[in-house]
C-alpha cells in the first residue's frame, strides 16, 4: 500500500494509458463497427459478403491472437515496426471490438420497423440518407444496452496490452506485485480503478437510455 | 467397424509405447548435459519427518525451471527434458536424494508464478533464474546463491547503444512485472513489457524496440543463437544472485540445498554443469559464489 501511495504518479500514468486505450479503441470500434453494420444491411452484395466474412473471421479469433498478430507477427514481416505502441494497441483492440459493435448495431437496425426504411425510400432518400437520417438514429437507440456491454468488455480487454509493451493498469499492477509480499491490496486497488471505468460506461448507457426513451 | 477402431487404438498405443521407449533410450545419451550419478539409499541419510526424506522415499521430485531461456533453462518443442544450467543444478540436488534425472518432473515456471507455485506445492523446488531478494524471502525460502550475474543489454549488432546513458528515451523490452524492467525504467528508458524473453528477442531482431534487458547470462544465451545480429553491451549494472526456491513450510531444506551445492562446487560438478550450458556461449567459467547462511529454523 505504501508503494502505491509513494508512486501514485506511476499508478495515475497507467490509469491514463488505460483510459486512452479504452477511449480511442472505443471511438474507432464504434465508427468502424457502424460502417460494417451498414455494409451488412446494405444493397451491395460484395460489401455484404465482405462485412459478413470479416465479422465471422474476427469474432472467432481470440483477442490474444489478434494482439500477437499486430505486435509480434506483423513486425517480423516489416509491418508496424515504427508505429507507436499505443497506436498498435488501439488497432488490435479496435479490429477485434468492431466485429462485436457491428453485430450490436445490426441487431438495432433489425429492431427498426421495415416501414421506416420503405417510407424513406418512397420519399426519394438514397441508401446513405436512409441509414444516416432514418435507420441508424433509431437503431442506436435500440442498441444502447448491447453496445454498453461490448464497450465494457472492451475496456477490460485492454488489459491484454500489459504483455505487449504497454504499461497500462494491469502491467503496472504486475510491476507493484513483483516487489510486494502482500499482493491482495494492490490487486484490489487496481481492480477498483477498472470498476470506475466500467461504472462510467454503465452510467453513461443508463443516461442515454433514459434520454432517448421519451422520443420513441 | 467398431472392431477395426479398437484394433487401431491398440496399434496406436503400441506405437506410442515404442516411441516412449525411443525417448528413454535417448535420455541416456550424455548430450543432455553431464551425467550425475544418483545416490543409492539416499533416504537413509535424512532424518524422519524432513521434506528431503519424503522426497527421497517417494523417488520423484517436481522442479520448476524456465523453458524459454537458452543456456539457463530451455526446452524445445520436441525435447523431453529442459536443458541449461538451472536443470543441471536441479539434477545435482535430485541426485543427492537418490532421484534419477529421468524421475524429475520439470514444470515450466515463468517469472510471475514462481512464488504461487512454491506456496501451493505445485513444485518442490524452483530453479528458474530466481534472483534472491528480501521481499521474496518473506514469502518463500531461497537458498544460495548458486550463480551470480548482472543486468545487461541486448541490442542489434549495428546499434549505437553502448553505455547505460544511451538508453534514456529509448524503448527497452523485458518481461512484464520483472525487476529488470523496473531497473531500466529507473534509468529513463521506456519500459516495454512482454510475456516472455523470446518475444522480446523478436522485438529487438525486427527493430520494434531498441534493446532488451535482463540478466547477462540469459542475454548471452540469445546472443549465442544469433551472433551476427545481436550483441550484449554495457557492464552489468545490477547484481542478481540466483537462488533455489523452496517452501517456507519445510525450512530444513535450506541447509540441505546449501550443503549439496557446496559439495558440488568443491568436487567440480558445478563447473562441469556450467561448461556444458552457459559456458557454451564463450564466457569463462567463473568462481562459484559463496552461499548465504541459512536463516535459523
Amino acid at each position: 500500500m505504501e508503494d502505491l501511495i509513494d508512486q501514485s504518479d506511476l499508478v495515475l500514468q497507467a490509469f491514463w494509458l488505460t483510459i486512452q486505450l479504452a477511449v480511442l479503441s472505443g471511438l474507432c470500434s464504434l465508427l468502424f463497427g457502424t460502417v460494417l453494420a451498414a455494409m451488412r444491411v446494405g444493397p451491395v452484395s460484395v460489401l455484404r459478403a465482405a462485412a459478413t466474412t470479416y465479422v465471422t473471421l474476427v469474432r472467432n479469433t481470440p483477442l490474444l491472437l489478434v494482439f500477437v498478430f499486430v505486435f509480434v507477427a506483423a513486425p517480423n514481416i516489416g509491418w508496424f515496426v515504427g508505429t507507436p505502441f499505443l497506436v498498435k494497441g488501439v488497432i488490435a483492440v479496435s479490429v477485434y471490438t468492431s466485429a462485436f459493435v457491428c453485430e450490436a448495431v445490426r441487431s438495432g437496425v433489425n429492431a427498426v420497423a421495415l416501414g421506416q426504411a420503405e417510407a424513406a425510400r418512397a420519399i426519394g432518400l438514397t441508401f446513405g440518407q436512409t441509414m444516416g437520417s432514418v435507420v441508424l438514429p433509431q437503431a442506436y437507440r435500440a442498441s444502447v444496452p448491447p453496445l454498453a456491454s461490448v464497450l465494457i468488455a472492451m475496456t477490460k480487454n485492454t488489459s491484454i496490452a500489459a504483455v505487449f509493451g504497454l504499461m497500462e493498469l494491469t502491467g503496472r499492477m504486475r510491476y507493484f506485485s513483483n516487489n510486494s509480499a502482500d499482493d491482495t491490496v494492490i490487486f484490489v486497488v487496481f481492480a477498483a480503478l477498472y470498476i470506475v471505468l466500467v461504472e462510467l460506461i454503465s452510467v453513461g448507457a443508463i443516461g442515454l437510455e433514459r434520454r432517448w426513451r421519451a422520443a420513441r | 467397424m467398431k472392431y477395426l477402431r479398437i484394433k487401431a487404438a491398440f496399434a496406436a498405443a503400441g506405437m506410442a509405447l515404442a516411441l516412449a521407449a525411443c525417448g528413454d533410450a535417448g535420455n541416456d545419451d550424455s548430450d543432455d548435459g553431464p551425467d550425475v550419478e544418483a545416490q543409492e539409499n539416499a533416504a537413509d541419510d535424512f532424518d524422519d519427518g524432513t521434506r528431503m526424506k519424503e522426497l527421497a522415499e517417494s523417488g520423484n521430485i517436481t522442479i520448476g525451471v524456465k523453458f524459454d531461456q537458452p543456456g539457463i533453462g530451455f526446452k524445445g518443442a520436441t525435447d523431453d527434458m529442459p536443458k541449461g544450467f538451472d536443470p543441471e543444478i536441479g539434477k545435482i540436488l535430485a541426485a543427492d536424494l537418490g532421484i534419477d534425472a529421468a524421475d524429475i518432473t520439470w514444470e515450466e515456471t515463468i517469472s510471475d508464478n514462481r512464488e504461487p507455485f512454491i506456496q501451493n506445492g505445485k513444485v518442490d523446488l524452483v530453479i528458474a533464474s530466481y534472483s534472491i531478494t528480501d521481499e521474496r524471502r518473506e514469502v518463500v525460502g531461497q537458498a544460495g546463491p548458486y550463480y551470480v550475474t548482472g543486468q545487461q543489454l541486448l541490442v542489434g549488432a549495428d546499434s549505437d547503444i553502448d553505455s547505460l546513458d544511451d538508453v534514456k528515451g529509448t524503448e527497452v523490452c523485458s518481461v512484464t512485472g520483472s525487476t529488470s524492467l523496473e531497473n531500466i525504467e529507473a534509468e529513463g528508458a521506456k519500459p516495454r513489457g512482454f510475456d516472455t524473453y523470446s518475444e522480446c528477442v523478436d522485438q529487438v531482431l525486427n527493430g520494434t524496440v531498441d534493446a532488451m534487458t535482463t540478466d547477462g547470462a540469459i542475454l548471452l544465451g540469445y546472443a549465442a543463437e544469433n551472433p551476427d545480429q545481436l550483441k550484449v553491451v554495457v557492464d552489468p549494472f545490477s547484481e542478481e544472485r540466483y537462488g533455489v526456491g523452496y517452501s517456507l513450510d519445510s525450512p530444513e531444506m535450506c541447509e540441505w540445498i546449501t550443503d549439496t551445492l557446496k559439495d558440488a562446487q568443491e568436487d567440480g560438478d558445478w563447473a562441469t554443469a556450467f561448461e556444458a550450458t552457459l559456458g557454451q556461449s564463450g564466457v569463462e567459467t567463473p568462481d562459484p559464489p559463496a552461499m548465504d547462511e541459512c536463516p535459523a529454523a
